[in-house]
């Protein structure tokens, strides 16, 4: 079997039955049964280019996109110096960044120190590989996808804690103390924000869920349900993103850079890095189950407007729709102010986490009476 | 309420207090330092004159004729009425009483006059260095202060 | 008698051990002096419990420059020129504070014409620094956007006033028998076009950040002082008025011109750091309603009636004279000799005054709160330590 011939299975794979879902793991492990050592090595290693370069690439794009983005809504320019617009902007901040002396405080827990910025993105890969970015384009397809979610993004607060705890330094302290009540908290409402989804879906696969989505998306068929659950896991995962008005971990103004105040150069890079792609994945999340992940958008029976829907591809679908939301974390953060740590505790205990349990409640009987579209 | 007026309350209230000679654009009162609680006491609790607010506190160091004075500018906002007392004491022994529990302010505002001029104050709660470190030596405004640093005025 | 005199070590010891393995243990927290919440170099030690203040105890002295020792060595029209470097958010009144004084002291008569440039140009200062307090007090909330919004608008300020003064920030215009240029051509003009584009950007900043309910949890209830406090503790400008005590030296005992404006005098009614924050926004608006009745009638008329040549000479005596500046009472206390310069000066600033407002209303708060009420004071630093 040739390359080009895996390769080009067209991506654009409209047929009457719904999206055929292929992940890469899924033809490496075809390609093996195939007894082609070659191309499971070649699959295998796109698998790593995929996510390392989704890596590099998202942070680079979205740096920029911040950048410009607050800029605008500040009445300035952002940057314009470094390239068309500032476009090269990005790479020299890199360059800086990697430039930068790396420095470790004298009585800091060395190993510790230096290990918690590779936990944190350690957990922002595992999370970027099950992202379904297109029927064709997607690492691995656990079949527990919902739940894997769930536990990686357990795994980042170990990051910011470690990095708080081994720092040796008080504010750093205060904002891992912060990092760890707030992350565990909102992890539950996101969790109770999925489950709805899995309830009307009937599956913790991220790409069946959004093949249940081929009738229309769940933020419009699950209607009052689903909405609630779309604000309750929106406000939950900028929570968990440490991104304003929630961003009392790092709290500049109030604790001097919080859980990373003692990192710089590349460890500092890994942090903000993993900020910025978990951003991604939280929105790539928000799409895949309430926005139909790939899906076109598709009025009733429109069947002209339909099909021309489908013309576009569902990867530029699915990177229009995460963009919207990317710039909607970033409306946030540069509108709102911060919340205080005892409202931040409120908001969740007290307003997120009961309506969160009744609106699963909800959820079930709407099932049951079938009181959906 | 006249100047000739307050000075009358202040004499009936504290009798040791007298209108000083000094020539000053406010209303002054002397008042030696074991009578100054007394006195800032009734100033601000007597209703006619309430004077609420401790606007300044200060002291000059009056190298020549060996003396600290301290200045308090008062204010009270009942009758737009203001006033300073004057405080003196020698500079060899330089102890005033606090009045740090009638205005909080005044805590801080003899912190500020002991860090730079060296007066006492007695029972002050925190008497500590306010602008310098607290090893430091020598008290920078009074007149005898002598540092390499201090630039002559040209002539 | 006891004269007990301690050190920082002393009053920063821990004193109680956690006796179990459930009891919490107080610790001490340094907040500056290089801290972005304290815009500047202010240190405040803090006694911590968890998240929750017990004890705020401010260390001084990092900027300190011993103005009032210079002074000691410096003329009148000198001294002016260090007045700016204290409070530099609202130097011209600064400068205005020396000169009256001075004028007061030295029975100098000033023209009409110089009152009214002085009202004209504090006021427009008074604006640039409420912006810039609106603006930082949205960044010390975590919100950035605020801070730039503000500093769109004063950037025009200064702008009109490099033209007629030269400086944007450090501005000396006000000297002992007058101003030191007359205003630009184009100053009227200029402040008349200003006013007609601040007026709805004011409603801008309350769309932005007033309405925010975030602002509002952060805002109201925190750092809750009644007035018999804030008199106590010496607060005066905004931070007292927002206490309900309409203490405000343009009416009271009016200088310049303002007693020919009609304003208002905002007060608070709770003294909370949201009654701050509005009482600032509230006093825009005056500063607005005054330049406009002031602008037009300017009269012609001398700008400077003593020559910067002219040795000024104070009588001897004790002369305190204040005004009104952006932050509070900045009073100045001279003690002369008849000479041209001082025997001692001493400076009463707002800024000293407000700040130990903290130790009293922060305990009990979280770090955010103290973060609010840092930012709800509008501390500027040089100011503090002079």
């Amino acid at each position: 079997m040739n390359i080009l011939d895996l390769l080009s299975i067209p991506i654009l794979n409209i047929s009457s039955s719904g999206w055929e879902t292929i992940t890469i793991a899924q033809r490496a492990a075809d390609a093996l049964s195939g007894n082609s050592i070659e191309l499971t090595i070649f699959f295998l290693i796109l698998c790593i280019l995929i996510t390392v370069s989704m890596l590099a690439g998202l942070g680079m794009v979205l740096i920029y996109a911040e950048r410009k983005i607050a800029g605008h809504f500040q009445c300035r320019l952002g940057p314009m110096r470094v390239g068309w617009h500032g476009t090269l902007q990005a790479f020299a901040d890199v360059l800086k960044l990697l430039l930068k002396e790396d420095l470790v405080p004298a009585r800091a827990d060395k190993l510790l120190h230096l290990g918690a910025p590779f936990l944190s993105i350690l957990a922002t890969v595992l999370g970027l590989a099950i992202i379904p970015m297109s029927p064709s384009i997607q690492v691995i397809d656990v079949n527990i996808g919902v739940v894997y979610v769930t536990a990686i993004t357990g795994l980042g607060v170990l990051g910011a804690l470690i990095a708080g705890w081994s720092s040796n330094n008080k504010w750093s302290l205060l904002g891992a103390m912060r990092a760890g009540a707030q992350l565990i908290s909102y992890e539950l409402s996101a969790t109770l924000g999925i489950l709805v989804i899995v309830l009307f879906a009937g599956s913790l696969q991220l790409s069946e869920i959004i093949q249940s989505q081929a009738e229309g998306w769940w933020i419009w068929r699950a209607h009052i349900v689903g909405i609630i659950a779309f604000f309750i896991f929106l406000i939950a995962s900028t929570a968990e993103l440490n991104r304003t008005p929630f961003d009392l971990p790092e709290g500049e103004s109030e604790l001097t850079g919080g859980f990373h105040t003692e990192y710089s150069g590349l460890r500092f890079a890994f942090f903000f890095l993993s900020e910025f792609v978990n951003m991604f994945v939280a929105s790539a999340l928000v799409v895949t189950l309430f926005f139909g992940g790939w899906m076109p958008f598709h009025i009733g029976n429109w069947e002209a407007f339909n099909s021309i829907m489908d013309l576009i591809p569902p990867a530029i679908w699915f990177a229009g729709k995460s963009a919207f939301f990317i710039f909607l974390l970033m409306w946030f953060r540069w509108t709102f102010p911060r919340m205080r740590i005892d409202q931040l505790m409120r908001l969740e205990w007290k307003i997120l986490l009961p309506i969160g349990f009744a609106n699963i409640f909800l959820a079930s009987l709407v099932i049951l009476t079938k009181f959906h579209f | 309420m006249t100047t000739e007026e307050l000075f009358q309350v202040i004499t009936e209230l504290e009798p040791s207090a007298k209108q000083s000679e000094k020539t000053s654009d406010r209303p002054t009162v002397e008042v030696p330092p074991e009578a100054l609680v007394a006195l800032m006491q009734k100033l601000r609790d007597d209703p006619r004159l309430s004077f609420n607010m401790l606007l300044a506190h200060t002291a000059v160091d009056w190298l020549e004729e060996r003396l600290f004075e301290m200045v308090y500018q008062l204010y009270s906002p009942q009758n737009q009425q203001y006033l300073a007392v004057l405080v003196y004491v020698p500079r060899n022994n330089p102890v005033v009483p606090t009045i740090s529990s009638i205005w909080r302010i005044a805590e801080f505002q003899e912190r500020e006059v002991y860090d730079l001029l060296g007066v006492l104050y007695d029972e002050h709660p925190d008497l500590r260095r306010l602008f310098l470190e607290d090893d430091w030596t020598g008290f920078p405004l009074r007149k005898s202060y002598q540092d390499d640093f201090i630039l002559e005025r040209p002539k | 008698m006891s004269v007990n005199i301690t050190t920082l070590d002393e009053r920063t010891r821990v004193t109680s051990e956690a006796d179990s393995a459930l009891d919490t243990e107080e610790y001490f927290v340094n907040m500056g002096p290089q801290h972005p919440a304290t815009h500047g170099v202010l240190r405040m030690v803090l006694k911590l419990d968890g998240e929750t203040i017990k004890e705020v105890i401010p260390v001084l002295g990092y900027i300190h420059r011993s103005i009032e020792k210079i002074c000691e060595h410096s003329t009148y029209r000198q001294i002016v020129h260090l007045t700016d470097r204290m409070d530099y958010l609202s130097s011209i009144m600064n400068n205005w504070a020396v000169s009256l004084t001075v004028e007061k002291a030295a029975n100098i008569e000033l023209t009409e014409r110089i009152e009214y440039i002085r009202t004209i140009v504090a006021e427009l200062e008074r604006i640039h620094s409420h912006q810039v307090a609106w603006g930082v007090m949205g960044m010390d909330l975590g919100a950035f956007t605020p801070f730039l919004y503000g500093f769109r608008d004063r950037e025009l300020v200064t702008d009109i006033l490099e033209e007629t003064i030269g400086a944007r920030l450090t501005m000396n215009y006000i000297q002992p028998g007058g101003v030191m240029f007359d205003i630009h051509p184009n100053f009227v003009k200029k402040v008349k076009e200003y006013i007609a584009y601040f007026r709805p950007k004011l409603d801008e900043y309350e769309d932005l950040m007033s309405g925010n309910p975030i602002i509002q949890q952060r805002l109201r209830d925190v750092g809750t002082m009644d007035g018999e406090t804030a008199l106590s503790y010496g607060a005066t400008g905004p931070v007292l008025r927002a206490s309900r005590v309409p203490y405000d030296l343009r009416k009271i005992e009016p200088y310049g011109v303002y007693g020919k404006a009609d304003f208002n005098v905002a007060i608070g009614t709770a003294g909370d750091c949201w009654d701050r924050y509005y009482v600032r926004i509230e006093e825009m608006r005056q500063s607005i309603r005054i330049i406009e009745q002031l602008i037009d009638n300017i009269p012609e008329g001398k700008f400077m009636v003593k020559k910067p040549a002219v040795k000024i000479k104070v009588p001897e005596g004790r002369y305190y004279g204040h005004v009104e500046t952006a932050r509070g009472v900045l009073g100045v206390f001279i003690v002369s000799q008849g000479k041209d310069i001082p025997y001692r000066m001493y400076f009463r600033t707002p800024n000293f005054h407000n700040l130990w407002c903290t130790t009293a209303i922060a305990p009990g708060g979280r770090i955010g709160d103290l973060v609010a009420i840092t930012a709800s004071l509008d501390l500027v630093i040089p100011d503090i330590d002079r």
